[in-house]
């Protein structure tokens, strides 16, 4: 057990961070914007990407420091750029979406923070120095993002969303096991790289069958 | 010292994979398709009777593993992945000719067909946790443009179903494997051994039993999505429905084991762990579910191939729910269940697929006579319905029976429940093909002759595994079921 008074400064870093991880989930369940939201996801990749700098500086863990590098250049430089490109390209740029009750979303959003939080409870109790506490805000935030893709109807917003929940799963890696094997994550980088690609397929062959990209439009398949 | 047959299993299909995506869909394709695949096929025979003879092995610094369990699965996916490769021959010429496939399409489906066996073969080899996970995720993207290879607005919903289901349920089992590394941190250390499932199975009785119990039940869940198993099975009958019928019969043939695999491995874990029934009792609960639903769902199907895709959804539970039972004589059933539901479901999408094709539609209404039009599809197509209803001399009606036996002895409560289920579906189904097969038509005979092998070989070992089981087969069977507990 750790006093309060032995925190060191990096670990209060990394809380800051996580904090911030999580208010930036919170504001994406909320943003009806497409642009504002990709902006987010950004800002949510640089944050985990600093809080991996952070932690591999702390633990002096040299792969942490590689990892760190391909969050910044996958998540906060591609991921971004491509969703760009690929609002611009299907004209979708300042699309806004009606999202209903947002107060209800953020009210069941805060109760699955709490759900988070009891469920990591154990786990918290077992980890030591720096990771205390932060996988139960990693898995509030993969929490969250699940919430997004169930509220949104527009297929780019749940794309973020799902991406969105693989930077919780990678901070929930980061924070509490100090990083998984390198050709793991290079693995996992690769899939959500590749998926990003075939999500952009996606969006052209949807808006050319259905003209737009509401997903309302693809809920025929039904056991009646 | 297996080195050399599993890099040729491995390569094969990559390279056959890459082949195909350069040199597009050229005439001999579907050829190549499937040189490609027979050669695979050859590489996992070679493996499985050298590790049958001397047991589990790990290769190339023990990234991958080999035992009796998975090399069973290989032996099994590389077989049927070969059998699909002819069936899908005949059957995407007959397409293109009723002008519903281009060739830039047919391009995609060729080389995606590999590399989708080559992720499967590399999911149930890797060793490392983490490699299993990416492989899997790698065989959802590898499908997911071919579940929509049609471009119809039900198939694209179909797909984008299949890909947002599965990447969510995928990335709850990848929760579960941050949470198995966390607990294997503490005992293994740091660094990449720690997810070797090898090395976690020597300290299994080590590892933090809460962290596990956690872990298992995201794991379960996310693999379980791919499994299809119920509540979590919804993008399974759209995706079988609504994707060319070769993919049909390998996502419900292959996929789905390959998922139950990793499940496998992760259960074993758990159990040393905590040395509690808790993982067996989560299998069986979500297996007995999807039994009872999906049967409940089978008498309400319109589409064909949706009606067996929800079959395997109950099939794949009572394999779920067999391997939840435990010991030696339900793991045994369980894996020869997993082998017959294999051989007959591809068997009877190849026998639907071409049923489909003379009637152009997949609307069970409007299909009838099939045995009037083409005697060998119809008879596939019945002989193929009786063996997965479980009906003696074939396979399925052994391994049901030992299955069902088994239930009786342990849980006797569940018993009801399981034959009630088994029974609906009999009737659902049954009900439904009789006249289908039988019956008046006037749907015109196929532009090419129809592919027969590899629905009737298929059958034919299904029927050899009711009569007769070989000793040596049987052996590898016990060795196998005795790994899993």
């Amino acid at each position: 057990m750790m006093g309060a008074q032995t925190i060191s400064l990096t670990v209060q870093f990394v809380n800051l961070l996580a904090a911030l991880l999580l208010l930036i989930v919170f504001a994406m369940l909320s943003q009806r914007r497409i642009l504002s939201l990709i902006n987010l996801f950004a800002w949510q990749g640089l944050v985990l990407s600093v809080s991996t700098f952070v932690v591999a500086y702390s633990t002096d863990q040299p792969h942490l420091y590689y990892s760190a590098w391909l969050t910044l250049l996958l998540k906060v430089i591609a991921l971004p750029w491509l969703l760009h490109r690929l609002i611009r390209k299907l004209n979708v740029k300042w699309d806004v979406e009606t999202l209903i009750n947002i107060p209800t979303t953020m009210l069941v959003g805060i109760a699955l923070v709490i759900f988070a939080f009891n469920l990591a409870a154990p786990i918290s109790q077992l980890s030591e120095g720096i990771t205390r506490g932060l996988i139960g805000i990693a898995l509030a935030s993969v929490l969250l993002s699940l919430l997004m893709m169930l509220t949104r109807r527009k297929a780019i917003s749940q794309v973020v969303g799902f991406l969105s929940m693989e930077n919780g799963l990678f901070f929930a890696a980061t924070s509490s096991t100090h990083g998984m094997p390198l050709v793991v994550e290079l693995g996992i980088a690769l899939d959500v790289l590749v998926a990003t690609f075939i999500f952009g397929i996606f969006f052209f062959q949807i808006r050319e069958t259905f003209d737009n990209l509401d997903i309302t439009h693809m809920e025929k398949l039904k056991d009646d | 010292m297996i080195d050399q047959e599993l890099t040729a299993l491995l390569l094969y299909p990559l390279l056959g994979g890459l082949l195909l995506a350069l040199l597009g869909a050229k005439k001999w394709a579907a050829e190549l398709n499937s040189l490609m695949s027979f050669c695979t096929f050859a590489a996992s025979v070679l493996l499985a009777i050298g590790v049958v003879d001397s047991g589990p092995q790990v290769a190339f610094s023990e990234q991958f593993f080999i035992d009796q369990f998975n090399v069973f699965l290989v032996m099994l996916t590389t077989f049927v992945a070969f059998t699909t490769s002819l069936f899908s021959r005949p059957y995407m010429r007959i397409e293109q000719e009723h002008g519903k496939l281009s060739t830039p399409m047919l391009h995609l489906y060729y080389s995606m067909y590999q590399l989708f066996t080559f992720t499967m073969l590399v999911a149930l080899t890797a060793n490392n946790m983490g490699i299993i996970w990416v492989a899997m995720e790698a065989a959802t993207l590898t499908t997911v443009l071919l579940v929509s290879l049609y471009r119809t607005p039900a198939s694209l919903e179909a797909a984008w179903k299949y890909f947002i289901l599965c990447g969510v349920g995928i990335a709850l089992a990848l929760f579960g494997t941050i949470l198995l590394y966390f607990a294997a941190e503490r005992v293994l250390g740091q660094g990449g051994d720690a997810l070797l499932w090898t090395h976690l199975n020597q300290v299994k009785t080590e590892l933090e039993p809460t962290v596990l119990k956690l872990a298992f039940v995201f794991l379960l869940v996310g693999y379980g999505t791919k499994i299809g198993l119920v509540p979590l099975h919804s993008w399974l009958p759209d995706a079988h429905a609504e994707g060319p019928t070769p993919i049909s019969a390998v996502l419900s043939g292959l996929l789905l084991n390959v998922a139950l695999c990793a499940v496998m491995r992760s259960k074993v874990l758990v159990d040393g762990s905590l040395g509690t029934h808790f993982a067996g009792n989560l299998m069986m609960g979500f297996g007995l579910l999807s039994v009872v639903v999906a049967s409940l769902f089978l008498s309400r199907q319109k589409d064909l191939k949706r009606m067996f895709a929800y079959s395997s959804v109950e099939h794949m539970g009572l394999i779920t729910f067999a391997f939840g039972m435990g010991g030696p004589v339900a793991s045994f059933a369980a894996l020869l269940h997993m082998t017959m539901h294999s051989l007959t479901k591809s068997a009877i999408f190849f026998a639907v697929g071409h049923a489909v094709q003379t009637a152009g539609t997949q609307q069970m209404a409007n299909i009838r006579g099939i045995l009037q039009i083409s005697p060998t599809i119809g008879w596939g197509l019945l002989l193929g319905t009786f063996a997965i209803l479980g009906m003696p001399p074939f396979g399925v009606f052994a391994s049901e029976f030992l299955i069902i036996s088994t239930a009786m002895h342990a849980y006797p409560w569940t018993t009801p429940f399981l034959l009630v289920a088994l029974g609906i579906a009999f009737s659902a189904i049954f009900g439904k093909i009789q006249p289908i097969v039988f019956g008046e038509t006037t749907a015109k005979r196929l532009p090419h002759s129809p592919a027969l092998l590899p629905v009737f070989s298929h059958l034919l070992l299904v029927l050899i595994f009711g009569l007769y089981m070989p000793l040596y087969l049987a052996n590898w069977y016990r060795q196998a079921a005795a790994l899993l507990g």
